[in-house]
């Protein structure tokens, strides 16, 4: 095996690990070809097993014989640990450099990785698009599944199977593909059943300088729109940035031509601009001065919040144009892998009920994220600490959590999951054993056969050990819309995720199990009082005593 | 009553600062007491009160050509902008309100001498005596050998702002306290704040020293000896000046100052760097500042609260009562604490410490005590801070919002730990400056007494106890670990909030929709009547099993008729309650009912035994009511409450009580 060239020290004894608001463990350290492992080798201390994929970068330093390799995570936590011997120490570092910058995906861990849990569902069928649309057609038949990108020609980030208006055949469909950005032509993202209006996503549509133009492509959107009704485009760039657009072949939709469309522009940054606002802000968040001017400064010129709430201000427009207004709506950036998703999956968040339930987001995640084309493995393949240069990389999914977060924490009884699975989603969508944030499309993920050679992530979680951990106790099913606020004040730091290992959360979690229990106790007794109510409701009827004549 | 120049105008509109299209339109009557916006449009007739004592500020703005409007800014934070049709109607309203919001006559204006509940003389006046300070200190274990109530105070000779009764050192001798009280501004002497019983070190407060460049008090000196001897285990003390050294130093030069520490013997001194009252009354000025801005973008709050310096005054109080509680609870070293006066900053620190240091401080009734010991016993100047009156303006400043505040950036990092909710801090807060009690009235106990506050006015104390279940957080714990002893609170500064619940609190649509505390609390209230329908089920259970047991089975026959007639008795009477809400039978009644209820029970029974002959009769009529136990026991079965899988609709209602926007 490759790995084993690669490990030059497989062993180190005596090596001390810190992390942050733990015991110091002194131990063994193993290198494996997708862990570091750290064991006291006693039974009572907890192991550390660390996949390499989860590191973002390790810093060397030496005092005297001792090394010391800090060891910056994905998932933002920072540990220590101390080598005796600098050889040691050296070839550790450089090891754990290589094992976590393997550029081949086939030799990630979920190719490997083998479950020791029984499979009760196999996530890797739980949310096939047919499946989904059948709930559709069952109230429309406006709309059909086309198999126009069965082998991924057409657009090569969507999957093979799309909900497209009935009218428009396939032909139709691939001049569409033509006009917009990487084949990216316009499809049903969200259909609000009450009353019949459509949310749609798309690339941008590529006009040019001389403003192209495509008959197919207005046929295609006007198809969704009622007799005399108007629809809203959503762009998620400002005007500006897609004026400037049009100069590379992208553009916008003009007015002439869509007659029956209004255009809106919305300031949702691209992905480097992000990617650089994580960074600042887990800086600010490790910063130690202890100073309030500067915490509040840093946590300004990261933006983090400014995006947060242009990001959710966006979604509440789409939901607004489509539940208020009753219009319908399509919404694109540019290639529409990203702010896009954003927009769409939010707003479904604000109006469907059922993406509120944890079958409900993950079917949420799966279709308007994963099979949308949402570049996974080229967004996380970096998180705030990398020291190489960014290339593709950007929060734009931890970006569509914190936003689901910040709406959790203003309708605390109205989701069915808590703050931990969307903390889990966050850390298995940088590093993972499961193969389901592998790939950066359907079409890759068919070609590494994803769903034969790994284990789904929804097969772990949809286990009733597992969603009784991620299940919001004060879960009361909602089923209206729900506006969340985008004042300021109302727009929290995420803790769980950029304080997480920052400070302790032991208060926290004990007025979380306390508020469980709370909750657990009146459920306990109400099971109670209505056993002994039959009880009692027996002993009154059946009795021999009171059947006698 | 010849303040109010206009006592009603009518087609005001009352604007929504969010969503223009949302004001209302009605009528605004002026009373001598309140301003009341009555909506006119909806059938509701949705009323707005606004004591006029909590009117902060009126602003008459530029009129439009749909109308005069008119800003009325309160100190409870809410900003109401009115649009009057008329412009002189607006002059008039505006006239008023000024007069009538800052009374520059005498303190008996002020609402809580017009303030008239009904509520009996007697009750009043016990009300007044629920707040017992001598309690609170006997209850951390004083008088005692270390330290002694002093009555040098006893008529405000020796302090005019400090309180009658004050704890000094066993050893501090009357002229060791009056020498040293000439040497402290306003007569401040260091007296006793908090004691810890477990560790005898305490916390003293004082003002500044007046000592200038050279001056020295020999009983001053005295009397620190003496408080540091009152800590046998001990061998120095902190000497704490909250104030920023610089600040410190200019007082020297106008003969006041801080501790020389080789002056003293055996003290470590050391300074705060907490703000005075201009800034911190600049600052918290930009904080609404910042919360009056509309739509402001991210960046926009986020400098704005920065540049306000708020929450680096919040840190920087709580940063000092963090030292502070723990120079007493880990290392058992005595505080003496002042700043210049030593009311203001000086009660922050000392009471913030009390909360972090013990236990009972972070309860209803302790937080209560609290704010009477260190902050109205000990003269801090709520006229002044408050602006209850029309005075001066450099005098007014937020320093008891701080306090409030720093509580809350606790409980936010230690949810079990306290026994109040965040409407406790906000009521609080609202009351002491809506004078419509008399607690908060005037500058000082002395002024309290002249004003005869007791007897002309009501206690707020009582009031807050008595509406305790309003005020309750459902996830307190006594007994939990993060609730025992020392708070150890991290104040990195990503860990102060911005307390939006005070300061956008009448901007509904910024706070969570749902509330997890209500929620929790609905769910407790229901739990509580669970456990008492079980307690009475298993009675019932019980008494049923024991009188089935009882009745031999050659008896049965014969006793059957009575036992089923008491069974129907049950269930029709407990139906009935159920119905009524009254609870179940028979774990609502009063214990000598219930006593009776088995008694009768018994003598059934007994009776049943005697009357054989009447047997036949009584068999004959049970089996007559037969069916319809049956029936009642279903409909009964059918009427639970708690019957699965849903639960009741009113509870449902009660759980989400505003799910939607």
């Amino acid at each position: 095996m490759e790995f084993a060239e690669l490990i030059k020290t497989p062993r180190v004894d005596g090596v001390v690990l810190h992390r942050p608001f733990m015991p110091t463990v002194e131990g063994t350290l193993c290198l494996t070809g997708h862990h570091l492992i750290l064991s006291s080798r006693q039974d009572s201390a907890e192991e550390l097993w660390l996949l390499h994929a989860n590191i973002d970068s390790i810093e060397k330093r030496f005092v005297g014989s001792l090394g010391r390799i800090v060891v910056k995570c994905k998932d933002l936590r920072i540990i220590q640990l101390d080598i005796p011997g600098m050889e040691e120490c050296l070839n550790i570092a450089s090891s754990v450099e290589a094992l976590s910058t393997l550029d081949s995906v086939s030799l990630m861990y979920p190719f490997f990785y083998r479950p020791m849990f029984e499979v009760i569902e196999d996530g890797w069928n739980s949310f096939l698009p047919q499946d989904a649309f059948k709930d559709l057609e069952s109230i429309t038949d406006e709309w059909r599944l086309s198999e126009v990108n069965k082998d991924f020609s057409v657009c090569s980030s969507y999957p093979p199977l799309v909900a497209v208006p009935k009218h428009i055949d396939d032909d139709t469909l691939k001049k569409v593909a033509t006009f917009r950005h990487g084949g990216r032509f316009p499809v049903l993202s969200y259909y609000h059943k009450k009353n019949g209006m459509v949310m749609m996503r798309a690339g941008q549509p590529l006009t040019g300088t001389n403003g192209r133009r495509c008959k197919e492509d207005e046929k295609l959107i006007n198809a969704t729109l009622r007799a005399g009704k108007r629809g809203y485009i959503i762009d998620t760039r400002t005007i500006n940035v897609a004026q400037q657009a049009k100069a590379r072949g992208g553009g916008f939709e003009s007015e002439g031509n869509y007659p029956q469309w209004r255009r809106i522009h919305k300031a949702i940054e691209r992905s480097n601009i992000l990617q650089e606002s994580l960074i600042k802000l887990v800086e600010a968040c490790n910063d130690q001065s202890h100073s309030m001017d500067r915490w509040l400064s840093k946590l300004e010129a990261s933006n983090w919040q400014t995006h947060i709430k242009e990001i959710l201000t966006t979604a509440c427009l789409a939901a607004q144009c489509i539940d208020r207004e009753g219009a319908s709506v399509l919404v694109h950036g540019t290639e529409g892998t990203d702010s896009t998703l954003q927009v769409t999956s939010l707003a479904q968040i604000i109006l469907d009920p059922t993406c509120r339930t944890i079958k409900g987001f993950q079917g949420l995640v799966e279709r308007e994220w994963l099979q949308a084309g949402h570049p996974f493995q080229q967004r996380c393949a970096q998180s705030a600490y990398s020291n190489s240069k960014p290339r593709q990389e950007a929060p734009v999914f931890l970006h569509f959590l914190d936003c689901v977060w910040q709406t959790l924490r203003q309708f605390p009884c109205s989701f069915e999951f808590n703050e931990a699975f969307l903390v889990l989603l966050f850390e298995h969508a940088y590093a993972s054993q499961f193969g389901t944030f592998l790939g950066n499309s359907a079409a890759e993920r068919a070609r590494l056969s994803l769903a034969e050679k790994t284990v789904s992530l929804w097969s772990w979680v949809n286990r009733p050990q597992e969603l009784e951990r991620l299940t919001n106790p004060l879960y009361e099913a909602n089923s209206l819309v729900i506006w969340p606020s985008v004042a300021p004040q109302s727009l929290l730091l995420w803790e769980g995720v950029f304080l997480r290992w920052n400070r302790s959360s032991r208060c926290l979690d004990e007025a979380y199990d306390e508020m469980v229990h709370i909750i657990e106790y009146n459920k306990e007794l109400q099971n109670k009082v209505n056993s002994l109510r039959r009880q009692l409701a027996q002993l009154e009827t059946e009795d021999p005593l009171l059947h006698t004549p | 009553m010849e303040h109010i120049r206009l006592p009603k105008v009518e087609n005001v509109r009352l604007l929504d600062k969010v969503s223009p299209g949302r004001s209302r339109v009605g009528i605004l009557y002026l009373t001598a007491t309140h301003s009341i916006f009555v909506e006119s449009d909806t059938g509701l007739r949705s009323e707005t009160w606004v004591l006029h004592s909590l009117v902060c500020s009126v602003e008459k703005q530029t009129t439009t050509s749909s109308g005069c409007p008119l800003l009325v800014r309160c100190k409870n934070f809410q900003v109401l902008l009115f649009s009057i049709p008329r412009e002189p109607d607006c002059h008039d309203v505006y006239l008023s309100l000024q007069r009538l919001s800052h009374p520059d006559a005498k303190t008996t204006v002020l609402y809580c001498f017009s303030y008239k509940p009904n509520i009996v003389e007697e009750e009043r006046r016990q009300d007044w005596a629920f707040m017992d300070l001598k309690a609170n200190y006997s209850r951390m274990g004083l008088p005692n050998s270390l330290w002694k109530l002093s009555s040098i105070n006893q008529h405000y000779k020796v302090s005019s702002s400090y309180p009658a009764d004050l704890f000094v050192p066993e050893s501090a001798t009357p002229p060791v306290v009056v020498g040293s009280s000439k040497f402290r501004s306003r007569g401040r002497f260091p007296a006793l704040s908090y004691y810890s019983k477990e560790n005898h070190a305490a916390i003293c407060r004082s003002s500044q020293p007046l000592s200038g460049f050279s001056a020295r008090c020999m009983e001053d000196e005295q009397m620190l000896e003496a408080i540091l001897r009152s800590n046998p285990r001990s061998d120095f003390m902190y000497v704490v000046d909250t104030r920023p050294k610089l600040n410190a130093i200019a007082n020297r030069a106008a003969g006041k100052g801080y501790e020389i520490e080789d002056n003293y013997s055996n003290i470590k001194f050391q300074f705060m760097g907490i703000e005075n009252i201009h800034v911190m009354r600049n600052s918290q000025q930009k904080v609404l500042e910042l919360c009056e801005l509309r739509s402001p973008s991210m960046s926009d709050f986020l400098e704005g609260l920065e540049s306000s310096g708020w929450l680096k005054h919040i840190k920087a109080i709580l940063d000092a009562g963090i030292f502070i509680s723990k120079a007493i609870a880990e290392e058992g070293v005595s505080v003496l604490v002042h700043c210049s006066d030593g009311w203001d900053r000086t009660a922050q620190v000392c009471s913030v410490a009390c909360v972090l240091l013990d236990q009972f401080y972070r309860t209803l009734k302790g937080l209560m005590v609290l704010i009477e010991k260190d902050w109205v016993s000990f003269g801090h100047k709520f006229s002044h801070r408050c602006d209850h009156l029309a005075g001066d303006p450099k005098e007014v400043s937020p320093i008891i919002d701080q306090f409030l505040e720093c509580v809350w950036q606790l409980m936010e990092q230690f949810p079990c730990a306290f026994e109040f909710n965040e409407r406790f801090l906000i009521t609080i807060h609202s009351h002491i400056y809506s004078c419509q009690f008399g607690n908060f009235i005037g500058n000082s106990q002395r002024e309290r007494r002249e004003l005869r506050v007791g007897e002309r006015t009501h206690s707020l104390w009582r009031y807050l106890w008595t509406n305790c279940a309003d005020f309750i957080n459902p996830l307190y714990r006594p007994d939990h670990s993060q609730t025992q002893g020392l708070l150890r609170p991290s104040t990195a500064p990503y860990c102060f909030k911005f307390w939006k619940g005070l300061y956008n609190r009448f901007d509904r649509g910024m706070h969570p929709r749902q509330s997890v505390e209500d929620y929790l609390r609905a769910i407790q209230e229901e739990t509580q009547q669970l456990e008492e329908q079980l307690a009475s089920h298993k009675q019932v259970q019980l008494l049923l099993v024991i009188i089935l047991q009882i009745v031999s089975h050659e008896d049965k026959k014969l006793f059957s008729g009575s036992v089923r007639g008491f069974l129907i008795f049950i269930n029709r009477r407990s139906a009935s309650w159920r119905r009524n809400r009254v609870g179940v039978f028979p774990g609502r009644l009063p214990p000598l009912k219930r006593a009776l209820m088995c008694g009768l029970w018994v003598a059934t029974l007994l009776g049943s035994t005697l009357l054989r002959t009447t047997s036949e009769v009584s068999s004959a009529a049970a089996a007559r009511a037969h069916p319809k136990l049956q029936t009642t026991a279903r409909s009964s079965s059918l009427r639970t409450p708690n019957k699965q899988p849903t639960p009741s609709a009113p509870m449902a209602a009660t759980r989400s009580p505003a799910s939607q926007t």
